[in-house]
C-alpha cells in the first residue's frame, strides 16, 4: 500500500533503511506521507530541509513573504542570491536540489481562515512554524477541525517550546493557551530579537517529532511541552492535559468553525515589526517629524533598550526603555509636545497608551519607528 | 524556599534574573512575594482586578496549577515553579 522505492532512492535513504525502527517499510511510509509547513522562516528552514532530506513524499510550504537580508542570520534555507524573491520559491529550489524525488507544493498566499482548511485538508500532518499569534491559533483550530496532528514549536530570544498537539488523543494549543496575551505585551522576534541558531535547535526537534508521528515510532510529545533555554542549556518538560473547558476541543466546545484570528488576537497575522502604529490621530510619519523637529520645543522619547542606541539613535532624544517607563513617568512633563519612538513603532505605540492613560495629551507615535526615519529622512542611519 | 524560573521575555522585569527564590506556602503567597520583590512584573501576571491572567501558565514541577488547586496549590521548600510564556516567534 505504500509506494515502492526506486534503486536510487534505496541508496539515498540507506542510512534510514539500516535503522530497524525505520527500515524499508518506514521509508516507504515516509514516501507516501505529506506534511504542511506553515511558515518558511526560522523554524520552517530546518524543518523543511530535514523533512525533504528524510524523503517525505509531499511537502507543502505556506508563506507569502519575500526573503529579506535580515532573515539570513537564521533562515538558512534562503540565501543572499534569493533576497527579494518569494520565500516559498527560494525554499522550493533549495529543497528540490536536496531531494529531487519529492513533491513540493507552494502556497504563496496569506494563510487565512478562508483558505486554511482547503490548503491543509490533504496533508497528513501540520507543522506550525509561524511568527505570530493569529496564525498559531488558526493553525491549531484547523488541525483540531480536520483531526490532524499539529507539531508545534515557538521561539523567542533564547527560549524555545515544542509539543505535539493532537486533539484526538491529547490537548491542543488552546488547552494550554486559551487566550492570546494582550497586544503588545509579548514582544515578537522582529521587536525583541532571536539567537540565530535557536530556530535551528528547536526546528530540528520539531522535525524529529513530525518524523516520529509519521512513522509511528517512539514517544511523541503528546501531552508534554518541552521548554528549551539556550543560555542555561536546559531542557525542561511539563505535562499538558486536555482542558475540559477548551473552546475548540473540549466536550462543550463553542467554536465550531474558523474565526477571525487577527480580531481575536488584536494583532496582524505577520511579524514584520516595522509597521507599528498607535492608531488614527496618534501617529506621526518620519517626514512629518523631520519638519516639526526643526522647532526646538518638540521632545523626543526613545523607548528602546539601551543596547539598541549603539545601532542607531536620534540626537537629543531621551531614552527610557518601555519596561521602565511606568516607574519613571515623573521624569517627563505632560505639558511637553512629545514624539515617542522605538525600532519599528510597536513598543512606542504601547508607550503612548501608557502616557495617554497617565494624562499626557500632546504625544505622538513615530510610525514605523527609527527604521522609517532611516528609510525616509536620514539614509546614513542603518536599518535593523 | 521554592524557586521560580523566569522565562526570557519576563527577565527584563526581574533585573535579568533567570531564577527567583520566593517565600510562601502556596502559589498565591509566592506570587505576592515575587511582585513585592519585582513590582514591574505584576501587570504581566495579573489583570486589573488582581486575577492571574488567563494566558499565564504556572507549573509546579511538571504540573499546571490549573490541574491542581490553582493559586491555592500548596508549595514547599525545594519546589521548582516554572512560568511558561506565550511566545509566537518562528
Amino acid at each position: 500500500m505504500y509506494p515502492e522505492l526506486s534503486r536510487d532512492e534505496i541508496l539515498r535513504y540507506s542510512r534510514h533503511l539500516l535503522i530497524p525502527e525505520v527500515g524499508l517499510e518506514g521509508q516507504r511510509k515516509l514516501k507516501g506521507s505529506s506534511a504542511l509547513i506553515v511558515g518558511t522562516g526560522g523554524l520552517g528552514s530546518p524543518v523543511s530541509l530535514y523533512l525533504a532530506a528524510a524523503g517525505i513524499g509531499r511537502i507543502g510550504l505556506v508563506d507569502y513573504d519575500v526573503v529579506d537580508s535580515s532573515n539570513l542570520q537564521r533562515q538558512v534555507i534562503h540565501g543572499t542570491s534569493t533576497v527579494g524573491k518569494l520565500k516559498v520559491e527560494s525554499a522550493r529550489a533549495k529543497l528540490l536540489d536536496l531531494n529531487p524525488d519529492i513533491q513540493i507544493d507552494t502556497y504563496n498566499e496569506p494563510y487565512t481562515s478562508e483558505k486554511a482548511m482547503r490548503i491543509a485538508k490533504d496533508y497528513d500532518i501540520i507543522l506550525d512554524g509561524t511568527d505570530n499569534f493569529p496564525t498559531r491559533y488558526l493553525t491549531n483550530d484547523v488541525a483540531v477541525f480536520l483531526g490532524k496532528p499539529n507539531v508545534y514549536a515557538s521561539i523567542y530570544r533564547f527560549d524555545g517550546q515544542v509539543s505535539v498537539f493532537d486533539a484526538r488523543v491529547g490537548p491542543c494549543y488552546r488547552c494550554l493557551f486559551p487566550e492570546p496575551p494582550p497586544p503588545g505585551l509579548v514582544p515578537s522576534c522582529a521587536e525583541g530579537g532571536v539567537l540565530g541558531v535557536l530556530p535551528g535547535t528547536v526546528g530540528t526537534l520539531q522535525a524529529t517529532e513530525a518524523l516520529k508521528v509519521l512513522l509511528g515510532i517512539g514517544e511523541p510529545l503528546i501531552g508534554k511541552l518541552l521548554l528549551y533555554n539556550a543560555l542555561d542549556m536546559s531542557f525542561d518538560f511539563v505535562k499538558l492535559k486536555k482542558n475540559p473547558n477548551c473552546r475548540v476541543c473540549g466536550p462543550n466546545a463553542d467554536i465550531k468553525e474558523l474565526i477571525d484570528y487577527e480580531e481575536f488576537c488584536g494583532v496582524p497575522g505577520h511579524d514584520h515589526g516595522d509597521e507599528g502604529s498607535a492608531g488614527a490621530g496618534w501617529d506621526i510619519t518620519a517626514r512629518e517629524l523631520a519638519e516639526r523637529v526643526k522647532g526646538n520645543h518638540l521632545k523626543l522619547l526613545d523607548v528602546r533598550e539601551p543596547h539598541e542606541l549603539e545601532i542607531s539613535a536620534l540626537p537629543n532624544a531621551r531614552n527610557i526603555p518601555l519596561g521602565q517607563l511606568a516607574a519613571r513617568l515623573s521624569e517627563l512633563d505632560s505639558a511637553d509636545d512629545m514624539v515617542v519612538f522605538c525600532k519599528g513603532g510597536t513598543r512606542s505605540a504601547r508607550a503612548l497608551e501608557l502616557l495617554v492613560s497617565a494624562g499626557f495629551k500632546k504625544v505622538k507615535n513615530l510610525k514605523g519607528g527609527i527604521n522609517s526615519w532611516a528609510k525616509e529622512v536620514d539614509t546614513n542611519l542603518p536599518i535593523y | 524556599m521554592p524557586v521560580l524560573r523566569i522565562p526570557t521575555p519576563l527577565r527584563s522585569y526581574t533585573s535579568g534574573k533567570s531564577e527567583v527564590s520566593v517565600n510562601g506556602s502556596n502559589i498565591s503567597e509566592a506570587l505576592v512575594d515575587l511582585t513585592t520583590q519585582y513590582p514591574p512584573i505584576k501587570p504581566h501576571l495579573f489583570n486589573d482586578s488582581g486575577e492571574l491572567r488567563p494566558f499565564v501558565n504556572l507549573f509546579v514541577g511538571e504540573n499546571n496549577i490549573k490541574d491542581l488547586q490553582g493559586v491555592n496549590t500548596p508549595i514547599k521548600d525545594g519546589d521548582k515553579l516554572v512560568l511558561i510564556p506565550s511566545i509566537a516567534g518562528g
